[in-house]
Parts: C-alpha cells; structure tokens; sequence
C-alpha cells in the first residue's frame, strides 16, 4: 500500500516542485499554529469516523508531539496522491500519515526520523505448512500488490515463486481466501488488520517478518532543518516518557516503534 | 524521453503481446463458434426461438467486460462448489481460462448481433432462387444464406477484432501479464510511464495493422464478383484489379 504510493507521489511532486516554491515563501506567517496534512482513509492509522472527526494511530502520535513541542496544531485533511505537492505548496506545514521514506519522496521533501517501522510478512492458510527461504518456497504461488516493496522484495528474493501481481491488496486476500495462491506478502499491519476480520478467520502469519526496514516518517518542505529537529527531538522524547508505548498499545499489542 | 528505457522494456513486452495475441485468437475463435446458433436463432421470425439470444446479448452488450471478468474470475471462485468441484476448479482456479471464457462469451454477444444483420441483409432474390431449386432449409442456410453473411459481416468483424485487442488489456486486471500487464509491471520497476507505456502503444498498433491489412486482404478476396470484370489479358488473375 505504501511502497505504491510512492511512484505517483514522486511524479506529482516533481512538477509541483516549481509551483510550490514560490508559494512556500509567503507560508511562514502561520509559524504559530503548525498545521498538519493527513490522508483520513488509512486505518488504523488515521481515518475519519462518521462524525467527521479525524482520529488513529497518527493522530495521536501527531497531538502528543504537538505537545511535546508545546505547539498547536490543526489538521488538514488530503488525499494521498496530492498529499506531498499540497505539502509543497504550503497548504501544511507536515505530513503525518503513515509515509515511508522512500528514495524518491526524499528528492521532494525532507523526512524526520522514523515514528514506526513497517514490516513485510507472510501470511497463508492456518493448515498449510510454509518454510520462507528460496528452497522451500520454489514451485509455491504468492500474490502480491503491484508497485509494492512486498512485489520487489519477492523478485529479488524468492526467484522460483510464482508471483502474482493484483490491483489492490482486497483483490489479492481475495484470491487467497479462494485458494488460488498459497500465501501473500504485504505491509505486516495491513494483514494484521485482515486477519482480525472475518474473512481472514482461518489464515495467519508465517514465518518471521522478512524486511524489516520500512522507515516511517513525517514528512517537511525541504530547508526546514530547525522544525525536522524540533519534531525528533519530540519523537525521542514522547518514546523515551512512554506516551509512545501508551498510544501503541491502543491499536497493537506489540510494539511497531 | 529515454531510448533506451524502451528498447529494454521491448523483450518482455512482446513476451506480454504474445499472451495478448493468444487471449484474442482464442477467445475471436470461441467467439464465432458461439455467435453463428446465436445469430440464426436471433434472425428467426418465432419470438420464443429469438428470446433467449436476445437475453444474452442484452446481458452482454450491457454490462462492461471488466464487471465481466471480476464475477468470472472473483466471482465464481466464492462459491464452494465450484473451488471443490474436481472438473470445474482446474480450469477456473487458472486466470488464463477465466480470461478466455469471459471474452468469447463477451465477443460472442456482438458477432451473433453483427451476425444478425448480416443474416437478414442477404438479398431475398437469392433465398428465394435457392428455396426454387429445391433446397431445404438447412442446406439453403449452410450453402447461401451463412457463406453470404459472413462476407457482408466481415468488415464489422474486423472491428470487434480490434476492439477485443485492445479490450485484452483488462486481462491485466486479473493477474496475467498481457502486454499492459508486462508495461504495468515493468514501471513499477523502472518507474518510466511515458516510455514504458507508449513503447506497449506502438505494439497494439503493430498488431492492429497486421490485422487491418490481413482483413482487408481477405475481404478482397472474398469480394472478386463485386467488382467490374477486368479486360484484356490480365483476365481471371484477381491481382490485377487491384
């Protein structure tokens, strides 16, 4: 889900870039309220409940190092393909909404340091036997989302898998629940989510979590050094007092630091 | 624009072109094989005979051959007994085959229409001539009526032709890996849309042409008695009234 974002968001943001740089210089006024951009329609990490109210996991991480900062703060809600040109244009001073940190984001914006970390894993039939390893998979069949780090990770990892590539990572539970492929590979907590739903009743997770390093990250306009070391500053700060603990153990019984 | 990014894709999209021309020919070949009893039934005078023709086109013209293939190929695999039935799950589990069976069915639906006017536009002069030499039904169906048809349909079908090649490209959307499905697969990689995908475009167009020319040329062919009669000693050779 994430790691497909990435090549809209590179393409956009690059013919923004222009545009947004003259605007930006007439952004500093609002240097009291720092106003923060999110998607709304990614749980658990941020959505938008039938009230209208913005609330998940970046959002609360998003208040307490407002807090931490002693800053205000107000959200403004975005959708995900415009979300780094709207940065650039200064309709937000940061983005909060699950990003990973990308090569190609990172010629756009400046990242913080991670607030989460992204895992790949596994997930197959309860009753099936799965050994993750070059050996042990070869012959076996994998779905994955397209223009994911979960499809690049298995190309280069499992060169005797099957992959199959699907639209959307619904189409690709689809197809497993249906047995058309042995197992699947995504974003550990998009899979944690499906495996708490009914359709997901009689699979789980196998193996280890295979990549690990899927940094995320709040997102700034470039040349902001002193705001990107004030935001670390909090992040260490709000993990080392245990409000991040506190946050975490709301939406996941493990930590996702 | 970058070449050579191009030139690199072009290997593994002409691998994608393959499967594409496979799900075309396939499905054009099913197609016509479903169309003709379509067609005859649908071009008959008794309402009861033409009704149920008649749904089936109305289902398949109406309804886009993307919804389609999702409840072919989604849709289908929901149902337990068809993911446990021992002969219809091999075939169904492969998107390979929901592909093929999806777009005859879909491909079907326009030639039995296409078909259908051409079975009612044959001159009744020759109908009638055969009904006077003593031809049955049957044989005057098999021998003028159909041979007829075919000719007058061939300019359309040629159009569904090329609108079945390009309606290929939703092969994509269920895993294969025709050539929009190589292209889409292959940016996710080099992240190169424009070169990637307008190296595909010259692909469907090459295919196209082969196929306009390839019809054209039968088309000729099947069409000598139209023309005036050539003169002099070119004549009986069908190349020179060209």
């Amino acid at each position: 889900m994430i790691g497909l974002r990435s090549t809209a968001i590179a393409l956009t943001a690059t013919i923004s870039l222009a545009a947004a740089t003259a605007v930006s210089a007439g952004a500093a006024w609002a240097q009291d309220t720092l106003r923060i951009g999110t998607e709304g329609a990614y749980p658990p990490f941020n959505m938008v409940d039938a009230d209208g109210n913005l609330h998940g996991f970046d959002i609360d991480i998003a208040n307490a190092l407002c807090a931490e900062m002693e800053r205000e703060c107000t959200f403004v809600i975005q959708d995900w393909d415009g979300i780094i040109p709207g940065l650039l244009a200064g309709k937000y001073d940061a983005i909060v909404a699950s990003m990973s940190v990308t090569e190609e984001r990172k010629q756009a914006v400046d990242f913080t340091n991670k607030y989460w970390t992204n895992k790949l894993q596994f997930v197959a039939p309860k009753d099936a036997e799965l050994d993750i390893s070059p050996e042990g998979m070869a012959g076996k069949t994998v779905g994955a989302q397209r223009a994911t780090i979960s499809a690049q990770w298995v190309e280069e990892n499992l060169p005797d898998v099957e992959i199959k590539l699907y639209d959307t990572q619904e189409n690709a539970y689809l197809d497993l629940a249906s047995g058309r492929i042995d197992a699947i590979i995504a974003d550990m907590l998009v899979n944690y989510e499906w495996l708490q739903s009914e359709a997901g009743a009689d699979f789980e997770f196998k193996g280890e979590p295979v990549f690990e390093n899927d940094l995320i990250a709040i997102a700034l306009r470039k040349g902001n050094e002193d705001l990107v070391a004030d935001f670390n500053a909090a992040i260490d700060a709000i993990v080392e007092d245990g409000t991040y603990a506190e946050i975490n153990a709301k939406y996941f019984p493990f930590s996702i630091y | 624009m970058n070449v050579e990014v191009m030139i690199e894709a072009l290997p593994k999209l002409l691998e994608g072109a393959w499967l594409s021309l496979q799900l075309l020919f396939i499905s054009g070949f099913f197609g016509v094989l479903i169309a003709v009893p379509l067609a005859i039934a649908r071009a008959s005078q008794n309402t009861a005979v033409k009704a149920l023709p008649y749904a089936y086109i109305f289902f398949f013209r109406g309804t886009p051959l993307l919804v389609q293939l999702f409840l072919v190929y989604y849709g289908l695999a929901q149902f337990a007994f068809i993911t446990e039935n021992p002969i219809l799950w091999p075939i169904l589990r492969e998107p390979y085959w929901c592909a093929i069976i999806t777009f005859s069915l879909h491909t079907g639906a326009y030639i039995a229409e296409i078909l259908r006017g051409a079975i009612q536009a044959v001159p009744h002069g020759e109908i009638e001539a055969a009904r006077a030499l003593g031809m049955r039904r049957s044989t005057t169906m098999g021998r003028i009526v159909l041979p007829c048809a075919a000719r007058i349909a061939l300019p359309a079908y040629g159009n569904e032709l090329i609108l079945m090649l390009k309606g290929s490209a939703l092969a994509s959307t269920i895993t294969l890996l025709d050539l929009t499905g190589m292209a889409r697969t292959i940016i996710a990689r080099n992240y190169m849309p424009l070169e990637t995908f307008l190296m595909a475009g010259v692909i469907y167009m090459t295919i196209t042409f082969v196929l306009v020319r390839g019809l054209r040329f039968i088309e000729h062919r099947t069409s000598a008695h139209m023309r005036p009669r050539p003169t002099g000693p070119a004549e009986g050779n069908p190349a020179a009234a060209e």
